[in-house]
């Protein structure tokens, strides 16, 4: 009998670690694997297919007994949590062991690298082109376009890049591919670098992730005879936010301070070192190897309007059921809120969401209609982002969101240009103003004028995007703002 | 490991600044003005680049911390499970340092913190007490 734990870092947190040793003490054999994403669950064990959780040491003897039935949630593969994803980047997700090649080649791994091998250069882009695969870290650039650009600019060396800092609060999906499943990661790396002609890959993962750089290191050691002449390098963030925009993150690449450059050139053309560089999100590279394997067609059938595909959702902050939902994109924001999450964890109602991390808007209930795509989420004055949910339920102060939002920005901002760097620092006081029941009206309206100019005046999304945050707590939360009124 | 074998681990690699200060903020758990000077020497970059980078990234401390570090997650996923409350109601101890970070992807998880490497999630005002005298 084998007992299956996951020793992803979230699932450690949880205590997964205890639980493991609990059961080896206890004689039983335990393999640890990836984690299936209901995190309300972890620590989830595994038996024969069958669940329990969460789990706590306590409870190991009476699993092992036979008993527990009151953790016991019956065949993990067809809870409904899972049974209603469409997992394709996540098809492994809770049945291999991260780091064992043999589970990841048995379980389809390499196939897509095999294929773009066979195939050549130009149709692996032009399937990716056809599968309508967007950037996932948010922008939702074509990710076919991005490589067909690099592809052919002329130049002696070129770069791929993975951008896997996830700094956004609520997300957690590329921490779980890289602790999960770092080969299908570096597959989508050596097929980037094969279209292209990049001979050189880079993963810059952000330092508050020890667990996923370390288990990054260990399988890129390990694969690297399956991968060559292409070959793939870890470096670690240091605790910046903003070099997870890309030319930020160049910069830190270079060993320089993380300023966001001024596009045009584009990195495509002039990246890392001023070569050609593909620099894509974690999700996007690690659907890659997917969409080779079974074909651009089969994933396009996935998805709505421009949003071809599935999108790698995650549900968290105050929601019942929290994890990572993987799906076609079309599903709506109240499905995911109320079907799969549950309702707030805290069963008191929910009163927004805010939708893409700390750059997305608050969304109210009344929106909850919206479909989960690209240019939908766009017609509410939001955004997708990296697809992160975080759930408040009604004992959040709006007003106090709107001004962390602030000064975080104040707080993250890289001091290249002047709507970002002043901006936020003016309006984290106006705010303080408006906090303190000074002219409420009055600092409101210039909030909106200053978020006006941030949104279309700052370099990259921090300075412009700030603005989704402050302005949807205003416009759908105004009573939260007006009720300090001191006149 | 002295600061001469942490340079010359990091020969003739792309793009070295960041690792080797990685490197010294590990051994010798700060970087000071000592080390950036030798820096700056080795990788023929002016003082005032090497600190421009220092001083801009959260991770690098100019002087050491002697005590325990808290890493205590305050971003939104955590202020909707509550992480502010949990601060509010800290007994104040001298010999922990609480700093706070923006995420650590244990977002449906929260509140979450981590020391060193470890990690720990669903925190309430007994644990992180525990937590804090444990250090």
């Amino acid at each position: 009998m084998k007992v299956r734990i996951s020793d992803d870092a979230l699932a450690i947190a949880c205590g997964a670690d205890a639980v493991a040793k609990a059961f080896t003490d206890a004689g039983a054999e335990v393999e640890r694997v990836s984690s299936w994403g209901m995190h309300w669950l972890e620590p989830l064990v595994e038996i024969n297919g069958i669940g329990f959780g969460p789990v706590t040491p306590a409870d190991v003897s009476d699993i092992l007994a036979g008993g527990a039935d009151a953790l016991c949630i019956g065949p993990v593969a067809a809870h409904p949590f899972i049974a209603r994803q469409q997992r394709l980047t996540f098809a492994r997700a809770g049945k291999t062991r991260p780091l064992d090649l043999d589970d990841y080649y048995a379980t389809g791994g390499w196939q897509g690298l095999a294929k773009a091998r066979e195939i050549g250069p130009s149709a692996t882009i032009e399937a990716l082109i056809t599968s309508g695969l967007r950037g996932r870290g948010g922008a939702g650039f074509p990710a076919g376009i991005k490589w067909r650009t690099v592809a052919g600019a002329q130049s002696s060396q070129k770069y791929i890049v993975c951008n896997a800092d996830e700094g956004d609060s609520g997300t957690f999906a590329d921490r779980m591919v890289m602790e999960g499943d770092p080969y299908v990661l570096i597959e989508g790396m050596a097929i980037a670098g094969h279209a292209v002609g990049a001979t050189k890959g880079y993963v810059y993962i952000r330092s508050e992730y020890p667990h996923a750089i370390a288990k990054m290191e260990a399988a890129v050691k390990a694969c690297a005879h399956l991968i060559a002449p292409f070959d793939v390098e870890i470096r670690v963030g240091a605790g910046a936010y903003v070099c997870g925009e890309e030319t930020s993150l160049l910069n830190s690449l270079e060993g320089k301070r993380g300023e966001v450059r001024a596009k045009p050139p584009l990195p495509a053309l002039e990246g890392l070192f001023g070569k050609p560089t593909v620099v894509n999100n974690v999700l996007t590279l690690a659907t890659v190897p997917w969409v080779m394997a079974n074909g651009a067609e089969a994933y396009a059938a996935y998805g709505m309007g421009r949003s071809r595909g599935t999108m790698p959702i995650q549900i968290a902050g105050n929601v019942k059921h929290g994890g990572l939902f993987e799906t076609a994109f079309g599903i709506t924001l109240g499905e995911l809120v109320n079907d799969i999450g549950g309702g707030s964890g805290s069963g008191r109602p929910v009163r927004c969401v805010q939708v893409g991390g700390p750059l997305g808007a608050y969304h109210p209930p009344s929106q909850f209609d919206t479909p989960f795509d690209y240019e939908a989420f766009t017609g509410v004055d939001g955004l997708i982002g990296h697809g992160g949910l975080v759930v408040f339920d009604e004992t959040v102060d709006m007003a106090s969101q709107a001004q962390f939002a602030m000064e975080f920005c104040a707080a993250e901002s890289c001091g290249k240009c002047t709507p970002c760097r002043l901006g936020s620092t003016r309006g984290t006081e106006t705010l303080d103003r408006v906090l303190a029941g000074e002219n409420v009206d009055a600092n409101l309206a210039l909030i909106e004028d200053l978020c006006d100019t941030m949104k279309f005046g700052s370099l990259c999304a921090l300075g412009g995007f700030t603005p989704y945050p402050v302005m949807s707590a205003i416009t759908h939360f105004r009573e939260d703002f007006v009720v300090r009124n001191k006149a | 490991m002295s600061l001469a074998d942490i340079l010359a681990r990091h020969k003739g690699r792309e793009g070295p600044l960041l690792p080797i200060l990685h490197d010294v903020q590990a051994e010798f758990g700060h970087v000071s003005e000592d080390a950036i000077r030798t820096i700056a020497a080795d990788l023929n970059l002016t003082r005032a680049e090497v600190h421009g980078v220092v001083s801009f990234y959260h991770d690098y401390r100019s002087t050491p911390e002697p005590r325990p570090v808290i890493k205590l997650c305050r971003a939104e996923a955590c202020q909707a499970r509550g992480v502010e409350a949990l601060v509010d109601a800290m007994t104040p101890n001298p010999a922990v340092k609480i700093e706070t970070v923006y995420c650590l992807g244990l977002c449906s998880v929260g509140p979450a913190a981590m020391v060193g490497t470890d990690v720990y999630a669903r925190l309430d005002a007994a644990k992180l007490e525990t937590l804090v005298k444990s250090l």
